[in-house]
């Protein structure tokens, strides 16, 4: 049996531990489908896999038990998934392209959730528009609030929503709801005085809890989106570790900067040696020193100004 | 009298008297609501017809045109007071059927209930009614159980009908601005609502036995006392002062009123440390019972306009229409029938 396995990878199929029987990886960006894709995995799983499918970690759908000799009658029957979910595709009929860079994921975000403080699905299709296909290892997360179910801080780039709130004392009906709703649910950040609260911007995550708690509109968001970019999370077996806080308040002409740079970033300083052409950003980072990234991460990046960069940056985790 | 309107035309009447009144229409504060980017529909001043949301009932009611939210009574320094500047211009109002009863409500409380507010009386005696008509029903509002769903006594009336407006106008200086700009006269009668989805039936002998009713427990846990249910409702008038005085030089200060809600933590916080109706349950139970019971024996009317306001904005989707329809099992239980 000859099968170029590098090949088979690159298109988004898995050399499995069964002879000869390859798995299928279906991005879905963002998390978000229309349900009428459903009967096609259902008959690619059932006509040339083994009737199963297996939900990922990463928002996407695993059809295993495929035969080498079917994978490009999967890749044509998965053309309308992948035209549906608008994948930049670099021939047509021919499946995924690249597997290395990751599927973006996104919480439900605020299409559904009240907390979210913005369209998590939407911004995670838009990053994967500017960045597929692409073979080096990145891993991208959006979730829509400081609660981070999407757990970003374990991805290289980490997306939490966030919001500035807004303040009408002439609406303001002292009625302490969004002091409590501060205290108990996030982290304290407002006061009263003079029966009236009063942030600490300093102390201020963005949730907006104050805003959902508000009975009577005196907090509002604010109308520009902001987020907390966090840096270089990863699992794995050397160093797991957590994404540390990057930039507070950035917005999201910014982070698709810095995730595009990046990339430059990588194909410059990735170790030629790396196992599958696949390294960790962070180890790339701790070889070049931080200072070296953050020149090209932040090459032509024209920040907010209400932007708060984090500084030193400095990574723990687990060490092996 | 009647006349077809045309968009342009009503855009100039804004204009033009926009110069004597603030005038107040429902506005969309686009990404103002509870969530992220949801709207919040409010009263505000406007110049302009594309200003005016004239879909959507408001979320909020108009209420806070005639008293704001939070309002300076007074400043005050160690020897003297000082009002702020009564307002310069009057104000026109653009209310649906269901708050122009509400208006006669806030009267009544404001104007006939003792002494009449300063403040409120000085502004509403400036005060004009435009009536937007309602073509078709909002969703959880119940007007035509309150009888509230027909208005008569505004200045004018507005509807959208087919690009243009029909307008009843009462008030003869707005109707010689129509005439002089030749809109068509016709003869116009607002539109309103003859039924709703929502229907409520107070209950006959509703008597006050009904508070010690099991109905009211349910709220204990299901309510978060936020009290939204209050402020958006065109009814509510309570307020609470506050002297507020200056972290620069303590002995200056304003004092203000500011709404108050029954369903709020405080409101009945006494001096000696005595507070009353501390569960959700006993609060839902005044406040049901203020506006179905003892406001009527009163006054001899309902205070409840049926708006549904409460019911839309409640977080724990608990539903007032819902409660006061469960009134007439509650007098049963009570009386042991
Ligand atoms: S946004 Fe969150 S952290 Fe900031 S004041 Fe509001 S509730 Fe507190
Ligand atoms: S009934 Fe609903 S809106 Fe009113 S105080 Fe209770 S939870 Fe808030």
């Amino acid at each position: 049996m000859d099968m170029n396995t590098a090949k088979l990878k690159k298109n988004a199929f898995r050399v499995t531990k069964v002879r000869g029987k390859t798995a299928s990886r279906v991005r879905v960006p963002g998390g978000h489908l229309e349900a009428k894709y459903l009967p096609v995995l259902q008959e690619i799983a059932e006509k040339y896999g083994n009737g199963t499918l297996h939900i990922t970690n990463r928002q996407g759908f695993e059809i295993p038990g495929i035969d080498f000799a079917d994978v490009d009658k999967v890749n044509a029957a998965l053309q309308s998934i992948i035209e549906g979910l608008e994948i930049n595709q670099e021939e047509e009929d021919a499946g995924y392209p690249a597997s290395g860079t990751r599927n973006v994921i996104a919480c439900i975000g605020n299409r559904v959730c009240p907390f979210g403080c913005y369209d998590t699905t939407g911004l995670a299709k838009r990053i994967e528009k500017a960045i597929f296909p692409n073979d080096l290892h990145f891993k991208v997360a959006c979730t829509g609030c400081p609660n981070d179910c999407a757990k970003v801080r374990m991805h290289d780039f980490g997306i939490m929503g966030m919001t500035e709130p807004q303040f009408d004392p002439n609406r303001c009906v002292s009625c302490e709801a969004c002091i409590k709703a501060c205290r108990t649910r996030s982290v304290g950040a407002l006061s009263m005085q003079n029966f009236r609260p009063v942030r600490d911007a300093k102390k201020c995550i963005g949730c907006g809890v104050c805003v959902i708690n508000c009975p009577d509109r005196a907090w509002t968001r604010s109308k520009k989106k902001y987020y907390r970019l966090t840096l270089l999370g990863r699992t794995g077996k050397k160093n797991p570790r957590m994404g540390e806080d990057f930039i507070k308040w950035v917005d999201e002409e910014s982070i698709l900067k810095i995730i595009l740079n990046t990339y430059d970033y990588v194909k410059e300083y990735i170790d030629p040696n790396a196992p599958g052409g696949k390294e960790h950003i962070g180890y790339i980072v701790d070889r070049t020193g931080v200072e070296e990234f953050l020149r090209w991460a932040l090459k032509d990046v024209d920040l907010p100004p209400e932007a708060e960069v984090y500084t030193p940056l400095y990574w723990k985790g687990v060490k092996y | 009298m009647g006349y077809r309107v045309s968009r342009e035309t009503l855009d100039l009447w804004l204009a033009t008297h926009a110069a004597d009144y603030e005038i107040w229409a429902p506005h969309r504060f686009v990404g103002e609501g509870c969530f992220s980017d949801t709207d919040s529909v409010r009263y505000a001043r406007v110049t302009k017809l594309e200003e005016i949301e004239l879909k959507e009932r408001s979320h909020y009611s108009f209420k806070e045109a005639l008293t704001p939210a939070s309002q300076t009574l007074f400043y005050f320094t160690q020897e003297a007071c000082t009002e702020p500047e009564p307002p310069v211009k009057g104000a026109i109002l653009l209310l649906r059927s269901c708050d122009l009863h509400a208006l006669r409500r806030l009267d009544d409380m404001y104007l006939h209930n003792g002494p009449a507010d300063y403040y409120y009386a000085r502004l509403r005696e400036r005060v004009k009614v435009v009536l937007l008509g309602c073509a078709a029903s909002c969703e959880s509002g119940f007007c035509v159980s309150m009888g509230t769903n027909v208005s008569e006594n505004y200045d004018m009336s507005l509807d959208p009908v087919a690009g243009d407006f029909l307008v009843d106008c009462k008030d003869a200086d707005w109707a010689a601005f129509f005439a002089a700009r030749g809109c068509g006269e016709e003869p116009v009668t607002p539109a309103h609502v003859e039924e709703n989805a929502v229907k409520v039936t107070v209950p006959e002998k509703l008597s006050p036995a009904v508070a010690k009713a099991s109905l009211w427990n349910q709220y204990d846990k299901r309510c978060i006392n936020c009290g939204r249910c209050n402020f958006v409702c065109p009814t509510c008038t309570c307020f609470t002062m506050q002297d507020l005085y200056y972290d620069e030089n303590a002995r200056l200060g304003e004092r203000r009123r500011v709404w108050a809600s029954c369903m709020v933590d405080g409101f009945t916080d006494v001096a000696g440390g005595g507070s009353y109706r501390k569960k959700n349950g006993e609060r839902m139970r005044f406040k049901v019972l203020h506006k179905m019971l003892d406001y009527k024996q009163r006054k001899g009317y309902q205070m409840c306009v049926g708006c549904g306001r409460c019911d839309d904005v409640c977080p724990e989707y608990i539903s007032f229409s819902g409660c006061v329809n469960h009134l007439d099992e509650a007098m049963k239980e009570v009386q042991g029938k």
